[in-house]
């Protein structure tokens, strides 16, 4: 009897075994990235600084010499080619390459915290000049691990804390200002003035550009009805899917959304022929025609920063914040989409009044 | 509130509502089957996984959606036979080979995706198809009867699923065998042959669920389901084990979900609640669960597999 249940569980054990293997062949882990890169329209000069308050000397870590190759780590949490916020990194990590002579490590689909904190580990301890942990999620990991490596340069964002450390830097996208400009262009574009916004959950970046949609929407039709809805899921396209689905019941004629799972989303405009407007990477492949603009988060800026931070020998304290007015973002426009002129017009207004300084966005 | 009471919101976010079901509903059915010969399958999510990336990868070739969806129904199938193996020939204890399954058809949907796929591309997905003659019923047509031909496949399947466990030798085999084994198989009944066939049915199911799952949103994605089977299973317990009470668990989950959106959409929830209502159709099956499972009992040899005596 014994033995049996041995055997049982044995047998069961040696099949979660299988699909563990399986499931680690998931994760991928590349020294190369295969997305292909895509030159950097934006200057990095005007991207500024605000340093974090000065780490007490006992812990401040010996500089070492700026390398010849600067060896970067990226870990995300969603695919290389996600469309979102994981690709518009690599994409700026790959059009850096030549530049800086980078030797760029990629770890994505890291979903998982606690994977992600042995993959940042790793990297840390192999010898990586500078570990990017790409998402909010992985900050109490970087608060936990960059002491442990005083002369590794750690990154992260979004997010506006260094945690005080002398070797963390943090890096935050101003996306309500895409968002203002995409939303007054909705407005403009709008017959039923009702607008469908989803986000995933109303933190970060993703609050960031919905309540700046609502907001440009608003300053141009003061009635508009915007009533964002949350699904609560960054990654549950049926609920995405839903979302949109309700929306376009409750006579919403244009349509945007962020996170990972908007493509759901952007299926329901496709099928419906609305117009879509979308956020941190370019959308038009999924609805060629219906797509607008998508603002594009350009991360170049931002790296060529923290790079220049780091071969100058200070490994961190400091955040960086990207804008439409230092290349961190643009509104790229589709082609495929016949924008009405005085929408256009009205657009490149807003984003040169939002570059300037003329018009400031509420946060 | 009086926004949500007019004929296109209330068409529409019930139509949806039936939708969202339809996959809860199939993997739940199979799952029922499978349950009621006293075999438990904790890896129904990741074989809807599986089958979800079959049917969106066939559709991508070749742009024949029926292939497609027989695809991610065959894919279902192949991993039943995995399943039954192992649960049923090799006795396996159930739950952990469940979640063995579980994982590697979430680790091997996401590995074929990266590497055949690539960037994300959206697939056309079924059409809505109107039933002449109830489709223009005043509110009641555009709610139940202009769905795709996989929802009303899946609600055609609870009245066919309670026949056969009703009313059929089969069914009776069904129930004797996750009931009594020992007795069934001292009347000629083979145990493991009618466990077999539950666990393919199941199985095929939970591959049809992932397949309509994808028909749903009409593009994969990395944990598509975002653990869906797992809410089937429990919602087989919601359903006390009966196809019609799985049905109405599945309808619960699935109208909550997009009744939750659409109070959303139209402002009736407010932002600052928008998070703590997203839980909403989870508590309430659960708040379900808790009242109703007190109710029904389980089959007698629900996850444990069977040896003949002496």
């Amino acid at each position: 009897m014994q033995r049996n249940r041995d055997r049982k569980l044995s047998l069961g054990l040696a099949a979660v075994v299988v699909a563990l293997v399986a499931g680690a062949c998931s994760g991928s882990s590349t020294p190369a990235p295969t997305v292909a890169p895509s030159p950097s329209p934006a200057a990095a000069a005007s991207v500024a600084p605000s340093p974090s308050p000065a780490a007490p000397a006992s812990v401040a870590p010996s500089p070492s010499p700026a390398p010849a190759t600067l060896k970067v780590a990226l870990v995300a949490p969603s695919a290389v080619n996600d469309l979102a916020f994981t690709q518009s990194m690599v994409e700026a990590l790959n059009s850096l390459k030549t530049k800086y002579n980078l030797d760029i490590a990629i770890s994505d689909n890291q979903f998982v915290v606690a994977t992600a904190a042995n993959v940042i580990q790793n990297y840390a301890s192999q010898g990586y000049n500078l570990v990017i942990a790409h998402g909010s999620q992985y900050g109490s990991i970087l608060q936990q691990l960059a002491p442990k490596f005083p002369n590794v340069s750690f990154a992260w964002g979004t997010a506006g804390s260094t945690y005080n450390l002398p070797n963390v830097f943090a890096y935050q996208v101003n996306s309500n200002e895409g968002g203002f400009v995409q939303g007054a262009m909705a407005a403009l574009l709008s017959t039923s003035k009702v607008l469908g916004v989803i986000g995933p959950i109303a933190v970060g970046d993703a609050k960031l550009y919905v309540d700046g949609f609502c907001a440009g929407a608003k300053s141009i039709v003061a009635s508009i009805t915007c009533n964002p809805v949350y699904t609560g899921s960054f990654s549950d396209v049926s609920l995405m899917s839903a979302a949109a689905t309700t929306f376009v019941a409750n006579k919403a004629d244009v349509l945007t959304g962020t996170a990972q799972a908007v493509v759901g989303a952007i299926g329901v405009a496709k099928t419906k022929n609305l117009p879509w407007f979308g956020t941190q990477w370019t959308q038009a492949s999924l609805a060629p025609s219906q797509v607008v603009s998508s603002q594009v988060y350009n991360w170049a800026p931002i790296l060529e920063q923290i790079f220049a931070t780091i071969q100058a020998g200070k490994l961190g304290g400091a955040t960086f914040t990207a804008t439409l007015g230092n290349g961190g973002e643009q509104i790229q426009f589709n082609p495929g989409f016949n924008l009405p002129a005085n929408v256009k017009a009205k657009a490149d207004e807003l984003i040169k009044g939002i570059t300037e300084g003329t018009i400031n966005v509420p946060q | 509130m009086n926004q949500f009471f007019t004929v296109d919101v209330l068409t529409t976010t019930i139509a949806s509502g039936i939708a969202l079901a339809t996959p809860f509903l199939l993997a739940a059915l199979g799952e029922t089957i499978g349950q009621r010969s006293g075999v438990i399958n904790l890896g129904v999510d990741g074989i809807m996984l599986l089958g979800a990336f079959s049917t969106y990868y066939v559709e991508l070739q070749t742009g024949n959606l029926l292939l497609a969806i027989l695809a991610g129904t065959a894919t279902g199938t192949l991993m039943g036979v995995i399943t039954a193996f192992v649960s049923v020939t090799l006795k396996a204890e159930q739950g952990i080979s469940g979640i063995g399954v579980y994982l590697f058809g979430l680790g091997f949907s996401s590995l074929l995706f990266q590497k055949l796929v690539g960037t994300p591309l959206p697939i056309s997905t079924l059409p809505p198809v109107g039933i002449p003659g109830l489709d223009s019923i005043p509110l009641i047509g555009g709610m139940f009867f202009n769905q795709s031909l996989l929802v009303y496949l899946a609600f055609l399947l609870v009245p066919v699923a309670t026949f056969v466990l009703n009313r059929t030798t089969y069914g009776l085999k069904i129930k004797a065998v996750g009931e009594n084994p020992a007795a069934a198989d001292s009347l000629g009944v083979s145990v493991a042959l009618i466990r077999w066939s539950t666990v393919l049915i199941g199985c095929t199911f939970a591959g049809l669920a992932g397949a309509a799952l994808l028909m749903y949103g009409g593009i994969f994605q990395i944990n598509l389901t975002q653990s869906e089977g797992f809410i089937a299973v429990a919602l087989v317990y919601f359903g006390a084990w009966r196809p019609v009470g799985v049905m109405f668990g599945s309808l619960l989950y699935g109208l909550v979900g997009v009744v939750i959106l659409t109070w959303k959409s139209l402002g009736i929830i407010p932002l600052s609640a928008s998070d703590l209502a997203a839980t909403a159709p989870a508590v309430i099956t659960v708040l379900a669960l808790l009242f109703l499972a007190r109710r029904f009992r389980q089959p007698a040899v629900l996850g444990r597999p069977y040896e003949r005596e002496g």
